[in-house]
């Protein structure tokens, strides 16, 4: 191969390469970037002054003259919207059976938005559920919500090839010349003084509990169950794996049955966590019983087995590429094996063993799978450190399933969801970046 | 050298185990107090790896408080035979011996030997340099703490006999706490010499100590061999004949895995006997 062409060769290869980390590196963007937006806006949104009424009400938190004040002044507002109501509702007492009629399922539907907005409306019961007992608390709620008052949602079925297109008709149609006309245009104009929106940082989001499956609130229940499950399994798997680590590449002979314990290890690396999940459940709950059911034990324990052989191989390496004349050194001065271990291959290996471990840590944080028979719950309580070993948790990577696919709300909280999902990849980096920080800490040391 | 009869018969030291052959005691004037003695014995001793003899039956008897050199070309056996001594290659899986090697009337690999203890009265220097990668000050302790020395103040007066012994402490003293990672490489060689010396070893095991030195280093080092001669039994593996006939009162010729000489350094240097010897020391071959 002559010059000119294998510099053509290199050259092509350069750019293949670099194309590739690009399209990786925007392939990473058009998933981080929504992610943080959405996340963001869990914590720093307009909330409305129904956010205020939650918080003063369920947490106690917020200043309660200018609360009432703020209550009084929207209240003036949509008194004259319950004023229309009441008129409305004459209006129909006084109309023909047939046009009452037609008319009560529009103006129930009317209701229904205008109780979503603003809570339950006069002269309702105070409703059981919590969601029912408040108005939208987020701005961007609420402007969807008058969205749908404002119009009906049509459907064009003209073209039978193509999908039906939706289309808007003005709901003020639908109530013409009624008592009600006037309440479309006025609600319109008059949202933001019946809403008074205001920049929110919702710091709470992070240190509350949740209320009414997400709805409201914030998300720590499941910030902690995360935490409890992936340092449980650290608790287990740590120890479990260094040991192991040390018995294969200081004390385990070259024999058939050392080959099968590496290679059942290596194996034991890739099988599918689902797999994991459904051995934790079958050995930890029903075979040895941990826990009566479900439990922290019991998905800590499960992630401790999913995580311990990367553990024992990133340790194994570690302690590989520890020179061999630290330990020729430490044995000519008359130390014993384990002295050898203990005094200057382990110190000298840590800075590998602290990144696998905290790697694992990320992962265990992170699987879904293993703990869903295992410990997750999508709704629970914060629980505390005496009930780890019966109670299950809710935890970040399964309620982010949870909420983008099961819960029933799961179109309305969207913002919880992304909150979650930064919550939890801000952990993991947190954990990896500490690690990063950790191992160049200990290297400087060892190397002075 | 020339040595008359007489001197020959009274300096004669029996070879023990029908050793092949005879080992001389050096004139009056260069023999240390107390030594002479067979301090390590080896008969009929050979090293493995699998199937590779690379040390074939030898007999010799190495002199204590004595410096003999290891000479030979590559692959001779040479390392091999001298981290026979404190059981280092116990290390290599597929290392063993066969014959006896006898230490101060111990079998070294006798059944019931303590490599653990016997390290302790043997102490070993590699070609690398490779502190601990600890304090100065810890590096040196590192042994006397392992043989249960707590005392902070027995620990700093080892410390520092250590080190003057390894003519280190006037350029260290000042930095005890520092990073032994951070001194020069010759520095670093005889703060592995001061580490095997606070153990308070019987025998110094050097293992081409200077061939990853500058020059000047290398002075320095076989200064401290000069130094410690007639205190320890040392023995040095060197690739370096200039220095081996500087140093040492013996020297061992090894080839391909036979001991084919040994002698007092200057009869070896001056008189070889053997043909292999003169050809390797006069450059023929290396």
């Amino acid at each position: 191969m002559d010059l000119g062409t294998r510099k053509i060769l290199d050259r092509s290869f350069t750019a293949v390469g670099v194309t590739s980390i690009l399209l990786m590196a925007t392939a990473l963007l058009v998933v981080i970037v929504p992610i943080f937006t959405g996340g963001i806006g869990a914590i720093f949104f307009k909330g409305t002054i129904e956010h205020r009424k939650l918080q003063y009400n369920e947490f106690g938190k917020g200043d309660l003259d200018v609360l009432q004040r703020q209550i009084v002044e929207t209240d003036s507002y949509r008194e004259k919207v319950f004023r229309m109501l009441e008129a409305f509702e004459v209006e129909m007492e006084l109309m023909e059976p047939d046009e009452r009629s037609a008319y009560s399922p529009k103006y129930k539907k009317v209701r229904d938005l205008l109780s979503h907005l603003f809570g339950p409306l006069p002269g309702e019961m105070e409703p059981i559920l919590l969601r029912y007992q408040y108005g939208v608390t987020r701005w961007d709620e609420a402007e969807e919500s008058l969205h749908k008052l404002m119009f009906v949602t049509k459907w064009d079925y003209s073209n039978p090839d193509e999908m039906a297109k939706p289309y808007f008709v003005p709901r003020s149609e639908e109530f013409e010349g009624t008592a009600l006309a006037g309440l479309f245009p006025y609600m319109e104009s008059n949202l933001e003084n019946m809403l008074l929106p205001e920049q929110t940082f919702y710091w709470g989001f992070i240190t509350e509990r949740s209320l009414d499956a997400h709805i409201f609130g914030g998300i720590w229940a499941e910030i902690q169950g995360t935490f409890f499950l992936a340092v449980g399994a650290m608790l287990f798997a740590f120890p479990l794996g260094v040991i192991a680590a040390i018995y294969f590449t200081e004390y385990a002979k070259d024999n058939f049955f050392t080959s099968i314990l590496r290679s059942a290890n290596s194996t034991l690396a890739g099988v599918p966590s689902i797999v994991f999940g459904l051995f934790g459940l079958a050995f930890f709950i029903n075979t040895v019983k941990v826990s009566e059911s479900k439990s922290v034990l019991a998905g800590s324990l499960t992630l401790a087995i999913m995580i311990l052989p990367t553990i024992i191989r990133a340790a194994e390496e570690a302690i590989l590429a520890v020179p061999k004349t630290y330990k020729e050194a430490s044995l000519g001065l008359g130390s014993t094996k384990w002295r050898t271990i203990m005094t200057v291959i382990l110190p000298a290996a840590l800075p590998g063993i602290i990144t696998g471990g905290i790697i694992s840590l990320g992962r265990a944080a992170g699987e879904t799978a293993p703990i869903i028979f295992t410990a997750a719950v999508s709704v629970g309580a914060t629980i505390g450190l005496a009930d780890v070993f019966s109670s299950p948790t809710p935890a970040l990577s399964w309620n982010i399933y949870n909420l983008a696919s099961e819960h029933e709300a799961a179109n309305e909280i969207r913002h919880v969801q992304y909150g979650m999902v930064l919550a939890l990849i801000s952990i993991v980096l947190l954990l990896n970046l500490s690690a990063i920080l950790l191992r160049a800490r200990i290297s400087k040391k060892l190397k002075g | 050298m020339q040595m008359t009869a007489e001197e020959k018969d009274t300096n004669k030291v029996a070879a023990p185990g029908g050793a092949s052959r005879e080992i001389f005691l050096p004139p009056e004037r260069e023999r240390v107090k107390d030594g002479g003695r067979p301090h390590v014995s080896a008969k009929n001793f050979s090293i493995f790896y699998g199937d590779f003899e690379a040390v074939k039956k030898v007999n010799a008897d190495i002199l204590s408080k004595y410096v003999t050199a290891i000479i030979g070309p590559s692959g001779c056996g040479k390392s091999t035979f001298l981290r026979a001594i404190n059981r280092m290659n116990d290390l290599i899986p597929s290392c063993y011996t066969t014959g006896t090697l006898m230490f101060d009337g111990e079998d070294v690999y006798g059944r019931y030997t303590d490599e653990v203890q016997l390290r302790k009265k043997i102490g070993m220097v590699l070609q690398k340099p490779n502190p601990f990668p600890k304090s100065i000050f810890d590096n040196i302790a590192y042994g006397p703490r392992l043989h249960g020395v707590k005392d902070k103040k027995m620990l700093e007066e080892v410390v520092e006999k250590s080190l003057r012994k390894a003519a280190l402490w006037d350029e260290v003293k000042d930095r005890l706490d520092r990073n032994a990672l951070g001194l020069s490489g010759g520095q670093q060689q005889r703060l592995c010499v001061a580490r095997t010396l606070a153990v308070e070893p019987e025998i110094l095991l050097l293992d081409e100590p200077t061939s990853a030195l500058d020059p000047k280093a290398t002075a320095k080092i076989e200064d401290l061999i000069e130094e410690l001669r007639g205190s320890y039994t040392i023995l040095i593996v060197t690739h370096n004949m200039q220095q081996a006939s500087r140093v040492s009162d013996y020297t061992m010729f090894y080839y391909e895995g036979d001991l084919v000489e040994y002698a007092p350094t200057k009869q070896l240097f001056t008189n070889p006997r053997d043909q292999v010897t003169e050809d390797y020391i006069t450059g023929r071959f290396s």
